[in-house]
Formats: C-alpha cells, structure tokens, sequence
C-alpha cells in the first residue's frame, strides 16, 4: 500500500518546483506531474482522507468517490495531455499557473468541505487568469481584468452563501444542498457564473480566444468542468437547471454561425456542450446525471483537441480569424485530420466520444416526456455540427486558399493531438470502460439501429444544409467586426460608471476645494492674522486721538502696532491695557 | 481551391474532379440514409419520431433556421466594428 497524499497537493507543489528545473528535465518533471498524481490517485481508497481541524471546523481535503474520481481521473489526464502539448514553451509562468490551475481544480473536486471548496475554487481564477495575461497583449490584458472582475464578483456571491449557508446549518460539509432559500441561491448563482450560465457567460467568450495557445486548452478544460462537478454534487435534479441548460444549448450556437474568431466560435461550442451537461443535471435521473459527468469527460477531450488543432494553426500562422485563414490542409494534414475527429467527436457522429454521452442526456429528456427541451436539444445537436463540425474545419483548413503553406504543428502538439485523438475514437467505439467508471450503474445501450441512423441522419442533413447555403451564397460570409454580448454591460456599463464617478465625485471635489480650500480657508486666515491687530486699533486708536496724537505721528503708532501685532512682539502693556478696557467694560455692564 | 501557381505541388483538392467526386459521395450517402430508414425498426419515446425521415428534415430545416437567423436577424443586431471597444 502506497502512502497517498491529496491529489491538489502534487499538483501545487509540483508546479512550484517548475522554475527550479532547467534544460530537458524540465520537460520529463512536467510530463512526471501528472503521472505521479495519477498512480497516487489510483490508490486513494473511496471514503473520506485528509481531515484536517481548523478552528471548530473539520476541513476534508480527500472526499473520494465515483463522482469526484471521475472529474479525477478526466483532471490528470488532460493535464498530461496540456503539459504534452506546451512543452516547447519556454515560459515558466504558464506552466506554473497551469499545473496550480489543475491543482486547484482537483482541490476543488476533491474538497469534502466549503472552506477550503471555496479556498481552490478562488485559487481556480486566479491561478488561470494567468495563462490568459500570459500572451502579454494589450487585448489579452484588458480580457484578464474583466475575467478576474467577473470572477471575483462570483465568488463574493458564492462566499456570502456559503456563510449564510453555514451559519443556517452549523455544518461547513459539501454535500446535497438544493435550492431553499438565499443562501442556497447565492451558492448556485455562484456555480453558475463559472458555469458560464446565459447572461453570466460573456467571461468566456471574451477571455478564452484572448489566452495563450496553449494556456486555452487548460482553460476549456477546468473552471466550467469544476463547475458542472459542484452542481452534480450540490444541485442535482434542479428544475431550474433544465432551462437553464437548454439555453445554453441553443444561443451560443447563434453566435457561433456570425463568429470570426475560430477560437472564439469554440468558446461558444463550449457554452454549448456544457449547456448538455447542466441540463443533465438538472433532469437529476441517473441516466442523466450519467450522461453529463460523461459528456462532461468527454467533452474535455474533444474541446482540448478542437483548441489545439485551432491552436496549431495559430503557432504556425500566427492568424485565427476565418477571414485569414483557408486551405491548410494542404501543408498541415495531421493537424487537419485532428481537428476532424474533435469535429466529429463533438458533433456526436457514430463511432465518436460526443455519441455515447450526449445521447444518454437526450434519452433521458426524452423519457421524462419533456418536449420542448428534447427539441432544444436536437436543435443544438444539429446545430453544434454545423458551427463546430463543420465551420471549425472548413474555414481552417478547406475553404478559399489563403495562400498559406505554413509547416505541419510541431512533434509535442501533435502528439498531444494524436493521444487526444485516439481517446476520442476509443471511446465513442468502446464505451464500456468509460461506463464502468460513472457514478450510477449504467444499463444503457448508445448503438442501436434506429438511434445511429437517426443521429446520422441529423448531420448529414445538417451538413447538407451548409454545402447548399453556402454553394448558393446565402452563408454569413466571415467578417472582422466585434459581436455585441452580454459583457456589453459592464464593458459599456463600467465606461458610464467611470463617467458618472468622474462626474459626481471629482465635481464635488472641484467645489469644495473652491469652497474651502479657495475661500474659507483664506478667509480665516486672514481673520486669525489681521483680527488682533484691529481689535488692537479699535482699543489704541480712541485712546491716542484723546491724548492728542495726530498726524504722521498716529501713522506711525499704527504701523508699529501692525507689525508687533503681526511678528507676535506686542509690548505686554499692550495687552495689559486691553484686558484692563475689558474689565472695565465688564465693570459698567455689570 | 483555384490559384495554381508556379508549378506549386498540386494537393488532392485543387482539382475540381476530386471535389466533384466528394460532393457526389456526399450526396449519393444521404440517399443511401433516406433508404436505410425504410429497413429499421424503431422503438421511438415521442410519437414524430416515427415519421419517416423526421431526423433528417429536422437537421437540414433546424440548420437552415439557424443560417438564417443569424445571418439575417442576430447579425444586425450586435455587429460593431471591430474598434469598437477601444
């Protein structure tokens, strides 16, 4: 028996130890992380590991069963898969804040407790706004301070729950929370934001395409994936979630159609596939709840495979618009056929790892009789092939030539590539293992004659439709603009915050300094210097006039008395004199 | 797919017969589903998906759909030019 440690650890520490690590060991340490980490998690029993006091509290960094073993297993493979693929990079921030952003991850995953659920879950943004600030442009920058805004404020959300949450229950477990009263909203609002739900997910569509080419495939594996765990885990069989899944199915596609940005048509896609896994969870059924931690497996895969080929294209090219791009197949094959079986895979075409996921989802809307969903849902299924089955390929690398004969991607990314590949064909053909492994028992049956022919049908009626609009000229050619979401709010809606602070506050500052710094201020100066002086007047003056001082002689006194008055060197007859006047005064009065 | 130049390597899509015979495999393929479905026994959970071909007019008039909307009605709305945050 191997003494285990938590899964996040290895993961953190390793990537810390990352910058100490020179020459070509570094890229043997990077590939060991993950290796390490999986024989480690392989022999972690299920049950509770890693209970820690903290105050009156129990933190539990080892909550291990079928579920969190799943996003497990899917964790380490695919930061293997990461590291693989970015090995040539030579920047030690990214590998760094990856492998922390994988750690994270499973921190989360594997957390037993809200504390330290929401101490990963916040080391999640800020580990991975990172690999977005990476690329170091000025686009990229602004992104990351959106991203980190957007996410802060999430998490605030999610805090102000978890203490409502915990002060209602006395207990900080992560388990079934479901929704009853505000706390619980704010816990789910929290998931959802990450989850990149309707309204809420501008963050993704607006970072993603803006990271490094190889800090994207990190990110479209973790914060949504992190995010579809907490919500099986907390918030199974939510009503409201069914909704809120479908329309994530259906507008990202919309959006997708009019995109420039292949990287960013595939943000969208991701919206798209995880709206399939949040309304799994939402229908709760076992055979959904199934369906989406395995759509969520294997999503990962194929939107890992999709972002590298893109990525390939945009090492060797330096370009990633469609407008830019065209014809790649000729001088790129591998990088082609790749993104081809990712295409596939993600349009669930037989044979490949969308098919034996997705469809479980379908059938379980379909047996709790909900029509109006299952429509939803088909419509995204046809929808998603056409934007990312067959508009990620085909603008890529078909399409007009752009003139372009840029080399094949590099021997790392394409071995990447080709393990990713071959994962995605080996689990659409073979869904056994994958079964085997998800939380409920699985007694359902992807390949059948009707299912496979209906699911065949659907795309290539899908493709026919995009070879005939786009033969007759009606497709939406490429275009280089900017696409108006939802981040317009707090894009446009923090100018006119800018604009109304500047306004109200600097305005109110501009006064008072004229106010009191210009006149008051002044004024009581000159008071508190000229004041005694011609109160010392008013009492002497009277007094000489009366004694018979006139003349150049009165002058005289006068500025004598302003000047001892002003230097602080009055004679004490002076001042005796006048609190003498002013006794007597007192004396007639009284 | 044109723009031979410069005695440049000629790949599998410059020629036009090889995109013609693609395009037929294409299409002969969805005759050969629209038949197959004659042949299959189905065991459906809603009553349309018995109607014959419902998969396919569904995926070709949900795409259509999908063009078109974006294209025509989503399109408009939202596109800006590309400087249009800075």
């Amino acid at each position: 028996m191997i003494d285990t440690v938590p899964p996040a650890a290895i993961f953190i520490v390793g990537g810390l130890l990352v910058p100490l690590i020179h020459g070509k060991w570094k890229s043997a340490f990077l590939l060991l992380i993950p290796v390490v980490g999986f024989i480690n998690l392989i022999h972690i029993p299920e049950g509770t590991h890693w209970v820690v006091r903290f105050l009156d509290y129990d933190l539990i960094f080892g909550k291990i069963d079928r579920l969190s073993l799943l996003f497990g297993y899917i964790f380490h493979l695919i930061t293997f898969i990461s590291l693989l693929y970015a090995l040539h990079v030579k920047d030690d921030l990214q590998h760094v804040a990856g492998l922390i952003y994988a750690g994270s991850s499973l921190g989360v995953v594997f957390a037993g407790d809200l504390f330290s659920f929401f101490v990963f879950w916040e080391m999640l943004t800020v580990s991975s706004v990172m690999l977005i600030w990476s690329r170091r442009t000025r686009a990229s920058v602004a992104a990351g301070y959106r991203y980190i805004l957007v996410h802060a404020a999430g998490g605030l959300c999610l805090l102000a729950g978890i203490v409502l949450y915990v002060n209602q229950t006395g207990s900080i477990e992560f388990g079934y929370i479901g929704l009853n009263g505000l706390a619980s909203y704010l816990i789910f609002f929290g998931f959802g934001l990450n989850c990149a739900w309707p309204i809420l997910h501008p963050w993704l569509t607006d970072a993603y395409p803006e990271a490094t080419i190889t800090g994207v495939i990190f990110l479209s594996a973790f914060t949504t994936k992190t995010a579809v765990y907490a919500l099986a885990r907390a918030f199974p069989g939510t009503e409201a979630l069914i909704w809120i899944g479908a329309i994530m199915t259906g507008f990202p596609i919309f959006y997708a159609v009019i995109e420039n940005d292949l990287r960013r048509v595939l943000a969208y896609s991701l919206i798209n596939q995880v709206g399939f896994m949040v309304c799994g969870i939402g229908i709760g059924t076992a055979l959904a709840m199934n369906g989406a931690v395995a759509h969520a497996f294997n999503d990962i895969l194929f939107k890992a495979l999709l972002f590298m080929s893109m990525g390939a294209v945009m090492y060797r090219t330096g370009k990633i618009n469609g407008t830019a791009l065209g014809g790649l197949y000729r001088t790129m094959p591998l990088t082609c056929i790749f993104c081809m079986v990712g295409a596939a895979s993600i349009s669930a075409f037989p044979l490949f790892s969308g098919f034996v996921s997705k469809s479980m989802v379908m059938d379980a809307a379909a047996q709790g009789h909900m029509k109006i969903i299952w429509f939803i849902l088909l419509f995204a299924s046809a929808g998603v092939f056409h934007h990312a089955g067959i508009k990620i390929p085909f603008f890529a690398f078909f399409g007009h030539d752009s003139g372009m004969r840029p080399k094949e991607a590099p021997l790392n990314m394409l071995l990447a590539m080709g393990i990713t590949a071959f994962l995605c064909i080996f689990i659409g053909s073979f869904p056994r293992p994958l079964y085997s492994l998800l939380p409920y028992p699985v007694d359902y049956v992807p390949y059948t004659a009707p299912h496979v022919l209906g699911q065949t049908q659907l795309l290539f009626f899908s493709a026919l439709a995009f070879t005939l609009l786009l033969l007759s000229g009606i497709y939406p050619g490429e275009q280089r603009c900017v696409n108006l979401d939802a981040d317009w709010f707090y894009r446009k809606g923090a100018r006119l915050f800018y604009h109304i602070m500047d306004k109200v506050f600097n305005g109110l500052s501009r006064l008072l300094d004229r106010v009191f710094v210009g006149g008051l201020a002044g004024y009581l100066g000159r008071i508190s210097r000229d004041g005694p002086t011609i109160a010392a007047l008013l009492c002497m003056v009277p007094a000489w006039v009366i004694s018979g001082t006139t003349g150049e002689k009165l002058a005289r006194r006068k500025a004598i008395v302003r000047t001892a008055m002003r230097t602080g060197a009055s004679p004490v007859g002076i001042s005796a004199a006048m609190a003498t006047v002013f006794l007597l005064i007192v004396f007639l009065l009284m | 797919m044109k723009e031979k130049t410069r005695g440049e390597k000629e790949y599998l899509f410059d020629k036009p017969k090889n995109v013609n015979i693609l395009l037929g495999c294409f299409f002969s393929s969805l005759v050969v589903l629209l038949i197959f479905e004659l042949f299959v026994h189905k065991h459906p959970h809603f009553p349309w998906e018995e109607w014959l071909e419902f998969y396919a007019v569904y995926g070709f008039v949900a795409c259509v759909a999908l063009v078109v909307a974006a294209k025509y009605i989503l399109r408009p709305l939202v596109k800006r030019r590309e400087d249009y945050y800075d």
